[in-house]
């Protein structure tokens, strides 16, 4: 009786260290999506109905979806959607092609003070965004900078690079750089080891970096807000979504922001899916696993 | 002709300070300025009212600005409640509770959500997808979201079946900020354990199998120290991030609840200061960049014997 | 010059210019310049009061103005319109030439002579407009900008539950008991702790006559009598239910899906609800409410007034254009046009008085808005509107929900406008 029990429990315990990451994946999945589910369902409700609580779309409709893109009134919600992607796409590659070889020179290259241009780097990343956005006006003011893409990119530099460089220099102290010394030693010329060795061996930490990046970019309201200096060409969406009015002056057009927002995220979800699977393979074919 | 060793070892010395010089330079220009100036800016005084206009301001006026927030002096006597100088205080230890609060939660939950994404099971990618949704709506937005679901007539209230006050109490709304700020983070922070956890060897956890530890043990001894730089970098920064949070809960409970401003941060305190005069909203972020400074700088402190030991590992 | 002194010079310049400086009466100067000059305009103004309609108003004038075309710029809500607008005005900036300003900022743009007077040879008729609405557009009796819409705090009742709609306090709490015999809330405005508090607030101690602050703008007349009575009002309600308790949650949006859903029978809100409340798929009230005066304490109360004006910056380089821009928008035809495409209240008197427009059911409010703005009260008119909305809305919000005694909290409103007022 004791054996089959213990025998019972061994089972169990094993079915339940096979399903466990099911599990995990079942609540992470909730945690993360409820909200969101939430978000899609009011963004296809009738507006007129948008307090329901129907976990389905009572009375779905389109409409939502195609006021967040209606242009007859002078949005340009498309036009956001590609203002958004210019900025964090450059506020990104300036992010990791400034602070890469900063990481790099950080991690492996005999330097005095490192800590110390550690601390300044992380220092300047401080200062609270509300407080550089006055002087910034007035700067960009005066050099005529107001409402263009590079007062949206510029600004941007100021938390993205010193995150970038942290970021990387956590991944670059982490990646076995015998590798490169035993291609060298193995006559490979350092270019050689650098594309076949060293690039592979980054590339995830360059692309979760790239990431971060991009999404603290795309995320950035503050300073869009106010430097964007009410321009249509150049505002990104998260300033366009808070733009949108109601058919009514104090009316909040819930329907149609939730539309918006899933628009914003689903793309940028997708993207980030594949082009992960393609650095995973990466990963797996190079040497590191 | 110097040896060829020589040279590498100068070239390389050289070659430190070029790579990490721009970096430097570009944020010297974008925070540097902005610095100097709202430090200017902060011994400076507003402008005040004669025969019904306002003077133009700007002359200096010492450190009465600071004496505003940090003594709460207003004109000579104390502030009033109602008065911003009278929250500085209590928006201080707000932002230092919101940042206590939701960088463990958002530590704790994203390791366990990296340990599950690392797992190898069918769905793995489509999970590591999903995670990155609440991150990728824009804050503005998920304000928004959590706006319209902590309403009293909102699904949560709906859902738990209950009649929560949430924005109104000094308590609930502040669960309310920090659920919605977990919510909305902690992918960042599993996103960056993952990138270090799925670079461990599987022969580390076999072998530690063979040794008969358990999964909590190996755990403890393999995936946390060999995450720790990562882990640190995300504590750093999600410390300052939080320390300066305005949007959500800006947008979520106005700053309010309790006695009405029970979520007031210090962010907000200054977009409202700016609002009443500039020189006291230069001070406010001076010493709100002086919090952080301070908090930072113990961080980085417990954080250095970490960092020199990884670059020795680097080095190697 | 010497070298050095070129330097000094130049950093002392750069240090001003860090701190924001402008030469004294720079405003005063340019009040003078630029009143012929014609040209392209820039039109700026807070999306949250503007629809579509706004825009087609502004192409028909670019099509019959192609050389002084207007472009239109919107911020999201007046909190931000007015932090980028005072960024604009201490950089001296012509970028903005007609701003739209929320009716109480008018006077801190004034007071800081950001806006053009319309004064000497530069005027404006305001004859044919609401007397109230040109009320908010003066400052120390000088016009600083021209009315464009209005809006006022009007009382939506359930008809069917309610025939007469209630004239005085007492009146509306008499009726209570039917709402609590039906489980519904008795009444309910905006008391989150937001603007709309004090807008909310301020016409109870209103309603009771009294005040904030006095005329000249900074002496606070908080600590009165009448302003005891007029908060207790609200607290009194409040505590005995006849005001649930989710109101402390609610803004304008929560207010109105509550009496749609049929859970209030009174509700305190703007003149946007009316035709919503008639249309929407979810409001169970179509053709069951009406509106009527917010009520007083022995007869009809005052509304608070909401809406925009619009004025001229006063560094403008194109002041001709950007004034007859400001008689277009306010001419009968475009306000008709804006009222019927988007629910935006006149400010010009004939068009209260339209008999096809009173005619309009959509529009069924417009006699009660009418009668409501012609005894409406101002919110409290100071140039130092930020500090004096956040002493109000902080203390009153403690005051209803019963942690602060009303004696001490118009106390301390009375001592945060004080301090605001004279300390800076």
């Amino acid at each position: 009786m004791t054996t089959t029990g213990s025998k019972h429990a061994w089972k169990t315990r094993r079915r339940w260290l096979r399903l466990w990451p099911y599990a995990g994946a079942a609540v992470i999945v909730l945690w993360c999506l409820g909200p969101f589910y939430w978000m899609v369902v009011t963004a296809f409700r009738d507006v007129g109905h948008t307090f329901d609580a129907t976990p389905w779309p009572s009375h779905p409709t389109l409409d939502n979806f195609r006021a967040a893109f209606d242009t007859s009134g002078g949005d340009h919600f498309g036009r956001a959607l590609l203002n958004s992607m210019v900025i964090a796409c450059a506020t990104t590659a300036l992010a990791l092609l400034i602070g890469g070889p900063a990481a790099y020179a950080l991690v492996r290259l005999p330097m005095r003070a490192k800590p110390k241009v550690l601390a300044a780097i992380l220092c300047a990343s401080m200062f609270p965004g509300v407080a550089i956005l006055t002087p910034m006006f007035q700067l960009f003011t005066d050099i005529k900078w107001l409402g263009t893409y590079q007062a949206l990119i510029v600004p941007n530099i100021s938390f993205a690079l010193p995150l970038a460089i942290w970021i990387l220099t956590s991944f670059f102290a982490a990646m076995p750089w015998e590798l490169e010394k035993a291609a060298l030693a193995d006559g490979a010329t350092p270019a050689q080891a650098f594309r076949k060795i060293l690039l592979p061996l980054a590339a995830p930490g360059l692309f979760t970096t790239g990431i971060i990046v991009f999404f603290a970019a795309w995320d950035e309201y503050l300073l869009s807000s106010l430097l964007s200096n009410g321009n249509p060409d150049v505002a990104p969406v998260t300033v366009a979504i808070a733009n949108f009015a109601g058919s009514q002056p104090h009316q909040v057009p819930y329907t149609a922001i939730m539309a918006a927002g899933a628009v914003v995220t689903l793309p940028l979800v997708a993207a980030v899916l594949v082009f992960q699977r393609r650095i995973v393979t990466g990963l797996t074919a190079g040497a590191f696993k | 002709m110097a040896k060829p060793s020589d040279t590498t070892a100068h070239r390389r010395s050289r070659l430190g300070p070029l790579l990490v010089s721009p970096s430097l330079v570009l944020l010297a220009a974008v925070i540097g300025y902005p610095v100097v100036a709202a430090l200017v800016t902060s011994f400076r005084a507003d402008p005040s009212l004669k025969d019904g206009f306002f003077t133009t301001g700007g002359e200096f006026s010492g450190v009465s600005n600071y004496l505003h927030w940090l003594v709460q002096s207003c004109g000579g006597t104390s502030c009033p409640a109602g008065t911003l100088g009278d929250q500085f205080w209590t928006s201080v230890l707000v932002t230092l509770f919101f940042t206590v609060v939701t960088v463990s939660l958002e530590v704790l939950i994203g390791l366990l959500m990296a340990v599950v994404m690392n797992q190898a099971f069918a769905g793995r990618g489509l999970l590591r997808a999903v995670v990155l949704v609440p991150w990728a709506i824009p804050t503005a937005v998920t304000a928004k979201l959590w706006f319209f679901m902590f309403a009293y007539d909102g699904i949560i209230n709906r859902a738990l079946g209950a009649h929560i006050l949430w924005t109104d109490g000094a308590w609930s709304s502040r669960v309310a900020v920090i659920i919605a700020d977990v919510w909305k983070t902690t992918p960042f922070v599993a996103l960056l354990l993952l990138a270090d956890m799925s670079g461990i060897p599987g022969g580390l956890y076999e072998a530690a199998r063979i040794d008969g530890a358990s999964a909590f043990q190996s755990f403890l001894r393999i995936t946390l120290p060999l995450v720790r730089p990562a882990l640190l970098v995300a504590v750093v920064f999600r410390v300052l991030d939080v320390l300066r949070i305005y949007d959500l809960p800006a947008i979520l409970t106005q700053g309010g609840g309790g006695d009405g401003h029970a979520t007031t941060t210090l962010s907000i305190l200054t977009v409202r200061q700016i609002q009443q005069g500039y020189g006291g909203a230069s001070a406010l972020s001076t010493l709100t960049f002086v919090l952080i400074f301070g908090v930072a700088l113990a961080l980085v402190r417990a954080f250095r014997v970490n960092l020199v030991q990884s670059e020795q590992h680097g080095m190697s | 010059m010497s070298t050095r002194r070129t330097l000094s010079a130049a950093s002392a310049a750069l240090v001003l210019a860090a701190a924001g400086c402008a030469t004294p009466d720079s405003g005063l100067d340019a009040a003078g310049r630029h009143l012929d000059g014609r040209g392209p305009i820039t039109y700026v103004q807070a999306s949250d009061t503007a629809g579509v309609a706004t825009k087609q108003v502004i192409e028909t004038w670019n099509r019959r103005h192609p050389d002084q075309r207007v472009t239109l710029r919107q911020f999201s809500d007046v909190d931000e319109l007015h932090d980028n607008l005072v960024h604009h005005f201490k950089a001296e900036d012509a970028d903005y030439d007609v701003l739209g300003a929320d009716v109480v900022t008018i006077a801190e743009y004034a007071a800081h002579r950001w806006l053009q007077p319309f004064k000497g040879a530069y005027t404006l008729d305001t004859s044919a407009l609401l007397e109230q609405t040109v009320k908010t557009a003066r400052y120390q009796g000088t016009l600083y900008a021209a009315p464009f819409m209005t809006d006022a705090g009007l009382l939506y009742y359930r008809k069917d539950l309610v025939p007469r709609p209630p004239r005085t306090w007492q009146e509306l709490l008499g009726h209570c008991k039917i709402a609590r015999e039906r489980g519904m809330g008795c009444y309910a405005g905006q008391f989150a702790k937001y603007e709309g508090l004090t807008v909310n607030v301020a016409e109870a101690v209103a309603a009771a006559g009294g005040s904030f602050v006095k005329a000249d703008g900074t002496t606070p007349s908080a600590d009165t009598p009448a302003a005891r009575k007029g908060l207790s009002l609200l607290v009194d309600a409040y505590r005995s239910g006849d005001i649930p308790k989710e109101a402390i949650t609610y803004q304008e949006e929560e207010s109105r899906e509550a009496f749609e859903a049929g859970k209030l029978l009174f509700l305190r809100n703007w003149s946007y609800v009316y035709p919503l409340a008639s249309s929407d798929g979810g409001s169970v009230v179509k053709g069951k409410f009406g509106v009527a005066m917010l009520p007083g304490v022995s007869g009809p109360g005052r509304t608070a007034l909401g809406g925009q004006d619009n004025a001229v910056n006063v560094y403008s380089e194109h002041k001709a254009t950007a004034r007859d821009f400001l008689i277009y928008l306010q001419s009968p035809g475009v306000q008709r046009e804006l009222l019927i495409k988007q629910g935006q209240s006149p400010v010009v008197k004939s068009l209260y008085h339209d008999k096809k427009l009173l005619d309009d059911p959509a529009l069924g409010y417009l006699g009660a808005l009418e009668r409501s703005i012609a005894t409406a009260t101002e919110r409290p008119v100071t140039p130092f509107y930020p500090a004096v909305t956040q002493a109000i809305s902080q203390n009153a919000y403690a005051a209803i929900k019963g942690e602060k005694p009303v004696g001490k909290a118009l106390e301390d409103i009375q001592a945060a406008i004080l301090a605001a007022t004279s300390e800076q």
